[in-house]
């Protein structure tokens, strides 16, 4: 298995869901020790369901396509079932051989999504 | 016949095969390859004379003594030192710098400031920023010019008889700039401050004469210049390390010990609480020899015509923007880069994919990069054995990576 999957060139060189929404419910925003690489995600939630997501950032290809793939997984989930989706979920998705040298690179957006996951849940 | 050539032969690290290709490696800057007489000088010692030093009235124990010491001898020799009471061993720059800072930082008040540059790794800025805290001590920053050079306008300007300590790198890690040490520890000398010169990238691959430099100390590590980890050194010049108090306290820095007081030993031994690194001071000795038959000068020549190549392959590839100074015989052996569009981990795991290892990301210089702009780079850095069809290689992979991601 490569590192660079054809997932993840995909997943950069086109990104379904890097962006922003026009009224986001919740947001959060951190960054990766490792690299300084920066991240941050906005959520859309009705009736305790994430209704839409989009990510921005300038990062590494794995991290950003993790991004794109976690948010793809988060659409449309009731919020603890988006509280549940972890790092193995984003990695079983990748198809890459992420050594762990890179594995805070597939972690930063989970921890993005679960930061935005919280603040939305404490603003309620 | 190359000095790579010759070389190669001695390093049978460079023989693996990485990711199917076989390796190229352009990451010495960070920790240099060693040749195997460093390894069979460690080994010898382990398997024939290994002892504590110093205390032993054994022939083992005399043994360990002597080839300690003689590393002592060999590194005082190398780098231009008076006497061999100026070399004290540590386990690495960074050691040495906190040994100082501790030292230095004991006779400093509220109000005195100390200089550093905004170029520094992260070693030589942190136990400074840490004493200022403790002390009440102000810190400065000399900044770095046009992305290449220290402004030394600014620093002569920084300077004040409030400054007590001026610390800087001979060469830096990320532009490999050479800064003009011997200028700035005449500037500094002059305002009353002490010098610490953070030679960690310059040992390697300059020839370096701590005396004539003028400096107060200069630290480096044995691991970058072809010898093992867990060993660097502090050069401190004489009649200012005769005043400082021990930074650390232990068995062996002392001559006399009472329950509530204690007589300090002589130098350089004060500086060298507990059992030192033995091992990796005699693997130091066998570097020292081992670029001492090379030869500085042609080791220095041999480096720059390696980093003129670099520099050369890499700008002509559309993309690539590389900082530091584009002369090679104003610089060390590193070029730092960026391919545009690629991330810097990107960059070094899809080289990595190749068999070519280089560094990625900050270097340990974060203000540095900042003041650059850039969220990290790709560093190459060369050795002794670094050879033109590496850095050819490498030149090819950076071509061809925006295809590939």
């Amino acid at each position: 298995m490569a590192l660079y999957s054809d997932v993840i060139k995909e997943r950069y060189r086109r990104p379904r869901f890097r962006g922003r929404l026009d009224a986001p419910d919740a947001l959060f925003e951190d960054v990766n020790p490792l690299c300084g690489d920066r991240m941050r995600i906005e959520l859309a939630v009705r009736d305790g369901r994430v209704t839409d997501a989009r990510f921005t950032g300038d990062s590494c290809a794995i991290s950003a396509a993790a991004a794109d793939l976690l948010i793809e997984a988060v659409r449309g989930r009731t919020l603890e079932e988006a509280l549940a989706l972890g790092v193995p979920d984003v990695l079983e998705r990748l198809d890459a051989d992420i050594r762990p040298s890179r594995m805070k690179c597939v972690a930063l957006p989970v921890d993005v999504l679960h930061g935005a996951l919280a603040g939305h849940g404490a603003a309620r | 016949m190359s000095m790579a050539d010759r070389t190669r032969p001695d390093f049978r690290i460079l023989d693996r095969v990485v990711n199917g290709r076989p390796l190229v490696f352009l990451d010495s800057a960070a920790s240099s390859q060693k040749p195997a007489s460093v390894l069979e000088a460690m080994n010898r010692y382990y398997e024939e004379s290994h002892a504590n030093v110093h205390r032993s009235i054994h022939t083992l124990g005399e043994e360990a003594t002597q080839l300690y010491e003689g590393a002592r001898d060999a590194v005082r020799a190398f780098i231009g030192a008076g006497s061999r009471e100026e070399i004290v061993f540590t386990r690495g720059t960074t050691e040495g710098i906190n040994l100082i800072a501790q030292a230095v930082g004991r006779t400093l008040v509220p109000g005195d400031e100390i200089v550093v540059t905004e170029l520094e790794h992260h070693s030589n800025l942190i136990p400074w920023q840490m004493l200022c805290r403790d002390r009440g001590v102000q810190l400065r920053a000399v900044p770095v010019q046009d992305g290449t050079h220290l402004d030394l306008a600014a620093f002569e300007r920084l300077l004040s008889p409030r400054t007590r300590v001026v610390a800087f790198a001979h060469v830096s890690n990320v532009l490999g700039t050479i800064n003009p040490v011997a200028e700035m520890t005449r500037r500094a000398h002059a305002a009353g401050a002490l010098v610490l010169v953070d030679g960690a990238q310059a040992v390697p691959h300059l020839s370096v004469d701590v005396s004539a430099l003028g400096v107060d100390f200069y630290v480096f590590s044995g691991h970058k210049m072809l010898g093992p980890t867990g060993i660097g050194v502090l050069y401190g010049r004489r009649p200012v390390l005769e005043t400082l108090e021990p930074a650390w306290g232990g068995g062996e820095m002392i001559k006399e010990v009472w329950i509530d007081h204690a007589q300090w030993n002589d130098l350089p031994w004060r500086f060298e609480p507990g059992t030192p690194p033995i091992a990796p001071a005699i693997g130091l000795h066998a570097a020292v020899e081992y670029l001492e038959k090379l030869g500085m000068a042609q080791v220095a020549a041999h480096e720059q015509a390696i980093t003129a190549r670099c520099l050369d392959a890499l700008s002509a590839i559309a993309g690539v923007t590389i900082y530091g100074p584009r002369n090679p015989e104003m610089k060390g052996a590193v070029v730092a880069f960026n391919i545009d569009g690629i991330h810097p981990h990107d960059g070094a795991a899809l080289l990595d994919e190749r068999g070519i290892a280089v560094r990625a990301g900050f270097h340990c210089a974060q203000p540095l990069m900042r003041r650059l702009g850039v969220g990290g780079a790709l560093r190459a850095s060369f050795s002794v054995y670094t050879s033109p069809s590496d850095v050819d290689r490498l030149a090819a992979a950076v071509a061809g990576i925006r295809r590939d991601l």
